[in-house]
């Protein structure tokens, strides 16, 4: 079986492809026929209006939620064989922060995966998630509970917990949502780390004004997607009014945030 | 040896109190209410504590999930699960519980299928299944009732429970499949605790979130269905959540919240038991939910950062410090338009400006020797005049001009 489906990896081969992916919700397409192949080592945005697919698009790749069609493939392999090189930060409003746990604690939970079953964290995933929490900046708030902590700083310890999980292509569900400019100056920091460490990062990011800053490579997503390569060449103004239909305004030649988002 | 926070320290304190209370409370009820420590008194107590551990334990989860009124509907669901059972095999506990367990887990199932299926949402499905199977069961209770067969009687007790009934090999079964319970529990501790927080990222990690979540149900219906013959299907919610909510104000630790929730729960089980001896005729099942409830009402009220009693103090004492600061900063804005920081300042023009309260706090100020009165006025001291430098003094030296005395736009906003 592994072998079958092992191919011979070329040298540029990419960190994700995307072939033919469809995702319906009770029968209509959220995302409808993509095909994307995210090259290693590019730092990416997702970008669209609401109701896009952004999000899903990320979850059906994770296998969050179910295909209608397509296949995703991680360095060649399958997500369930990927999946030690895959990191994840989902939405920060998709869980309760009011439960009953410590920062650092939130932090291990990254580490769990590679335990294993009936094991318990020991000093050493202690020791991971605290290099972790340090390159959030966040070391100090180890002992803190989680409902204690401010929105951004609820945004760093979902990223110091895919940060633990020393994953090789990150998955981040708009990190920049509702921040503070500190904290969003702090997450690009990362993100720009990452990349320097040869990761590949691919972000569902909502700010049309900074994608070229913070981005290299960016992929127009509205169901279907409208173009994806270096943010350069794709990121322009012909195509944006492709993505949002022609919902988007410039001034002086800066961009807006399309209309009604 | 290792530091023991304040808040880890509160929470042992609280257990030994309740282990404490508790303890007292033995000798308290033969001396004040002449209560006989009889065989059967001990053994329903008894199961009552145990019970009380068990759902305590359980219910953590169910309430950390929201999923408290998933525990009701499931306890509901039980009672077709009971009649079944007594129809198929007769009266025999261990079927009883199973039958009660089967109609439950089925129950869960339901609400789950239809909630990821359709688009009926989570809280109507729970009303559906709630609705139609205690239907069904009150039903088929009737039906049986209505039979000629001696055996029936007492099957009714498992809408509001029946304690009193409860003999040792019960609570031997109940001991029993609670550790096994258990046992489960602390194997899957930090799959568990990983699913209720975050059950998205849990599947993200490959960890199988559906089998997980079953588990974690059954293990509540396990809860549930022990405590039937206590409780009845009726109130055991009650033991199930309101030892979890208890304990969710006195901790941040999901382990001390379980440990909590399990002590609340064996006190309440077992008061509750001890009290319905007080008099013939008192009920166990729901006194041990009213001994439940009133901790969750003193954990409410009491239990500090969350409670009532310490929110309303936090905010009046930071009236007061606001206040404080305030009478402060007015006192050296005043005194600074004169040119002069210990220039006095009238104490009209305070109260004045800031109400009733700026007179407590210049008091407050006196207090601590910030500020000394002369006549009626108020002046600062060199303490005063440092602490009001130190603390006011880069919002409104901007341009080194202090900013008029009457615009009250500083830090007033506290209340």
């Amino acid at each position: 079986m592994a072998l079958e489906e092992r191919q011979p990896a070329p040298a540029s081969q990419a960190a994700l492809t995307i072939e033919d992916l469809t995702v319906a919700y009770h029968s209509k397409p959220a995302v409808w026929d993509v095909d994307l192949a995210v090259p290693e080592g590019v730092l990416m945005a997702i970008v669209g209006p609401n109701g896009a697919g952004k999000s899903t698009l990320i979850k059906a790749a994770l296998d969050l939620i179910p295909r209608a069609a397509g296949s995703v493939r991680f360095y060649g392999r399958t997500y369930a064989q990927a999946r030690d090189l895959v990191g994840y930060v989902p939405q920060r409003g998709s869980v309760d922060w009011d439960f009953p746990t410590t920062v650092l604690d939130v932090v291990t939970m990254g580490l769990y995966g590679q335990l294993g079953w009936f094991k318990r964290p020991g000093r050493k995933e202690r020791e991971t998630a605290l290099y972790a929490l340090e390159q959030v900046g966040m070391v100090d708030f180890a002992g803190r509970q989680i409902s204690q902590l401010s929105g951004g700083q609820q945004q760093r310890t979902f990223l110091a917990r895919a940060l633990a999980q020393d994953a090789r292509i990150y998955f981040m569900d708009e990190p920049f949502a509702a921040v503070d400019a500190v904290t969003e100056r702090a997450i690009v920091a990362i993100l720009h780390e990452l990349r320097a460490r040869g990761k590949t990062v691919i972000v569902v990011h909502h700010d049309l004004q900074t994608v070229l800053d913070y981005f290299d490579w960016v992929a127009l997503l509205n169901v279907e997607l409208i173009a994806s390569g270096p943010a350069q060449t794709i990121f322009t103004e012909e195509n944006l009014r492709r993505t949002y239909g022609g919902r988007i305004a410039t001034l002086n030649g800066q961009l807006l945030q399309a209309a009604g988002d | 040896m290792k530091r023991i926070s304040q808040e880890d320290r509160r929470v042992w304190v609280l257990f030994t109190a309740v282990v404490a209370l508790f303890v007292a409370f033995i000798p308290f009820s033969v001396l004040a209410f002449d209560v006989q420590y009889t065989y059967t008194l001990r053994t329903v107590a008894l199961g009552g504590a145990i019970l009380g551990i068990i759902s305590g334990v359980l219910g953590t989860f169910a309430v950390l999930r929201q999923q408290s009124l998933m525990g009701d509907a499931l306890s509901h669901a039980a009672l077709p699960g009971v009649t079944i059972a007594f129809l198929l095999v007769g009266r025999q506990l261990s079927a009883l519980l199973i039958g009660a367990g089967i109609a439950s887990w089925l129950g869960i199932r339901f609400i789950m299928s239809v909630t990821r299926t359709t688009r009926i949402k989570q809280d109507t499905a729970m009303g559906i299944v709630l609705a139609s199977w205690f239907a069904l069961g009150i039903v088929l209770l009737s039906y049986i009732q209505g039979r000629p067969d001696a055996s029936q009687a007492g099957l009714d007790k498992f809408i509001f429970g029946q304690a009193a009934a409860i003999v040792r090999s019960d609570v031997e079964l109940v001991s029993v499949v609670g550790l096994m319970a258990f046992i489960v529990l602390g194997l899957f501790w930090k799959e568990f605790k990983l699913i209720t927080f975050d059950p998205e990222f849990a599947r993200a990690n490959g960890f199988p979130a559906g089998m997980l979540d079953t588990l974690l149900s059954t293990l509540i219906v396990v809860a549930i269905v022990l405590g039937l013959q206590l409780a009845g299907v009726i109130l055991m919610v009650g033991m199930l959540i309101a030892p979890a909510v208890a304990a969710r104000q006195w901790t941040r630790k999901l382990e001390q919240m379980v440990l909590l929730s399990g002590a609340f729960g064996a006190f309440a089980g077992a008061v509750g038991a001890i009290i319905s001896a007080v008099e013939v005729g008192l009920p166990t099942g729901p006194l041990m939910i009213v001994v439940a409830s009133a901790i969750v009402l003193v954990s409410i009220c009491f239990a500090p950062e969350r409670g009532l009693v310490w929110t309303l103090l936090k905010q009046a004492a930071d009236r007061r410090r606001f206040a404080a600061l305030n009478a402060l900063r007015d006192l050296y804005r005043h005194a600074q338009n004169h040119g002069d920081p210990r220039y006095p300042t009238p104490e009209a023009l305070v109260t004045g400006l800031r109400g009733n309260i700026a007179r407590r706090a210049l008091h407050q100020l006196a207090r601590e020797g910030l500020a000394v009165r002369e006549g009626q006025s108020w002046r600062l001291t060199d303490a005063g005049i440092a602490q009001a430098e130190q603390d006011t003094l880069p919002h409104w030296s901007e341009g080194n001009a202090p900013l008029p005395a009457a615009q009250p736009a500083l830090m007033g906003a506290a209340d």
